[in-house]
């Protein structure tokens, strides 16, 4: 069992200043899947994957790559993995080619190796064209490729993505999607931070909740959403005023260890509200509850959870914040 | 160490795409020394010295030193700035030692440090400036030059990991580098300055640099200003290589 697991860290802690980082992570990926590790701006995401790149060193806790420790041997953990950092950090003002040349020749692969890796990664990620072009004339999309590229030129047991799809319109997205999936099945295992639920559903295999430095849950996909509860309430009030009285009648009847929040479904206008509940029979009892209230209603459905629904709820999101 | 070496020198190839792609970044090597050459020259080597020629022949080795001593700052700047943009990391999770991109950057300098020699001697020998000495000392003061910056350069990376903005590294560095090139004998005879002043000049190690250069370029005592220098030079690597190692490996 442990000797199947690719990445395993116990009890990660980082402090920066007054910030706690990261406060006792847990986390661990089988060889050949992906790991997705979910979370809101400043959860702790890019502090553990620069932990476990080597990049940073935890202030407490323990570390495995590819079996190797990351505290004791970080160099060897660096022959192992590919990391491709939050903003792509492909050197503008070198072209394609010179890029992954570079890398190659950092790798200790000879000229003509990391030419013939260089091309051969070019070629694959749509680059050819643009491979004598300094970095700077790409798109925002072709960085991003260009920067997974430099990741692959080891051809790495295992890759690190920091939000590798932030900031990219979702054509290529999909894109990107397609360059993981490739990688997993020749063999990778990918641990990739993403802030998009849908990527983690789309992508990974098993999924970790990180929140305020801590993992609060790590399940795959499915079991995420079961764990959660097996429907959602959605209520939109016709007066938008009325969101604070309708999120305490949620909380009444939100399934135990829940609470309601405001329902951020992608796709959906702002102004709902929803709740995880146990049973239809909460259906029953909001409607009345509602009524009594006077709070007039212009969306009302019970349907299966979202892993929007599913993370919201386990983040227990501080809804003050939200309403102010 | 072989390894070393070959990535230091790869991320040297790196850094000097970079400066042939941006020929703009040079000003500060060629074009700038230059103008600070016909600046004091022109403008005070009149009133300073008397003779304008006499002037040049003493300013422009010292010009040599400040000039070297400037040409570092650039350095730490882009440093500075290939570590906000995240660059470094990649180069960080690679297994290479952590010193490479440091020594890198630094050997790629040595192109900035030979474009300072050259637009220097070559606009000063339009000007009228002339060897005195030969051939070998001449080329010994460009060597010396190019040596002192190279170990020079060490506080600004050094600077470059420590601080926050590029535009930081460059304000820190002329706090530091105006003072030690102006309080030096570059400029000026240095028996009219106040003893507070005059003592500050003693210790400078602008100080025995600019000797040293001068012997070697217009004649003059070499060997005690030399030895000097190159103490001062073996001291600044002592110092702010490691200096500059640690912050790099502690720069989160």
């Amino acid at each position: 069992m442990t000797e199947d697991l690719v990445v395993r860290a116990e009890g990660l802690r980082k402090r920066f200043g007054s910030t706690q980082a990261l406060d006792g992570v847990d986390l661990s990926m089988r060889r050949g899947t992906v790991l997705g590790v979910l979370g809101p701006n400043g959860a702790g995401k890019t502090t553990a994957v620069r932990v476990l790149a080597t990049l940073l060193r935890p202030d407490e806790g323990r570390a495995f790559v590819a079996g190797i420790d990351v505290l004791k041997n970080p160099r060897q953990v660096r022959r192992k993995i590919g990391l491709t950092g939050q903003y792509a950090s492909v050197d503008e003002d070198l072209t394609g080619v010179q890029n992954l040349v570079l890398i190659g020749r950092l790798l200790d692969l000879s000229g003509r190796d990391a030419r013939r890796r260089a091309d051969e990664l070019l070629e694959w990620f749509d680059l050819s064209e643009a491979a004598r072009r300094p970095a700077k004339t790409y798109s925002g999309g072709m960085r991003r490729r260009l920067d997974l590229a430099a990741s692959l030129v080891g051809q790495p047991e295992v890759i690190f993505l920091d939000e590798p799809t932030t900031g990219l319109d979702p054509a290529k997205r999909e894109d990107m999607w397609g360059v993981v999936r490739t990688q997993v099945a020749s063999g990778a295992s990918v641990l990739l931070t993403t802030q998009y639920l849908e990527e983690a559903d789309a992508l990974a295999d098993e999924i970790v909740v990180v929140n305020h430095g801590r993992v609060i849950a790590h399940d795959t996909p499915d079991g995420l959403k079961r764990k959660v509860g097996g429907q959602t309430l959605r209520v939109r009030p016709a007066d938008p005023a009325r969101l604070p009285d309708v999120l305490r009648l949620l909380d009444v009847v939100a399934a135990p260890g829940t609470a309601a929040g405001l329902d951020e479904t992608a796709g959906s206008r702002p102004g709902a509200a929803s709740v995880p509940v146990s049973s239809d029979e909460a259906l029953d009892k909001l409607i009345p509850a509602l009524r009594a209230d006077g709070v007039e209603v212009t969306e009302l459905a019970l349907h299966l959870p979202s892993l929007d629904e599913v993370f919201h709820a386990l983040t227990g999101r501080v809804r003050t914040e939200e309403l102010v | 160490m072989t390894a070393i070496a070959m990535h230091s020198a790869a991320l040297a190839k790196r850094s000097l795409i970079k400066t042939m792609r941006t020929p703009e970044a040079l000003i500060d090597v060629t074009i700038q020394p230059v103008i600070f050459l016909l600046l004091f020259t022109y403008l005070f080597g009149g009133a300073i010295s008397g003779d304008r020629h006499e002037y040049l022949q003493l300013l422009l080795p010292g010009m040599l030193a400040q000039s070297l001593a400037m040409g570092g700052v650039a350095l730490g700047q882009n440093l500075n700035a290939d570590i906000e943009k995240g660059v470094f990391d990649r180069f960080r999770s690679l297994p290479i030692s952590r010193a490479a991109p440091l020594v890198g950057a630094v050997c790629a300098d040595v192109v900035r440090y030979l474009s300072v020699c050259v637009s220097l001697l070559l606009f000063g020998t339009i000007m009228g400036f002339r060897v005195e000495t030969g051939f070998l000392p001449a080329l010994g003061a460009v060597a010396l030059s190019i040596g002192f910056g190279l170990c020079f350069c060490w506080i600004s990376v050094w600077v470059g990991m420590m601080v926050r903005t590029s535009g930081a590294v460059q304000g820190i560095m002329f706090l530091l580098v105006l003072p030690l090139t102006f309080g030096s004998p570059v400029f000026v005879p240095t028996d009219t300055l106040p003893g507070w002043l005059q003592a500050f000049v003693a210790v400078n190690p602008i100080t025995p640099l600019v000797k040293a250069i001068r012997g070697l370029l217009v004649g003059g005592p070499v060997a005690g200003p030399l030895g000097t220098t190159l103490l001062w030079m073996a001291g600044l690597l002592v110092v702010f290589v490691p200096l500059a190692l640690r912050a790099y490996s502690r720069r989160a």
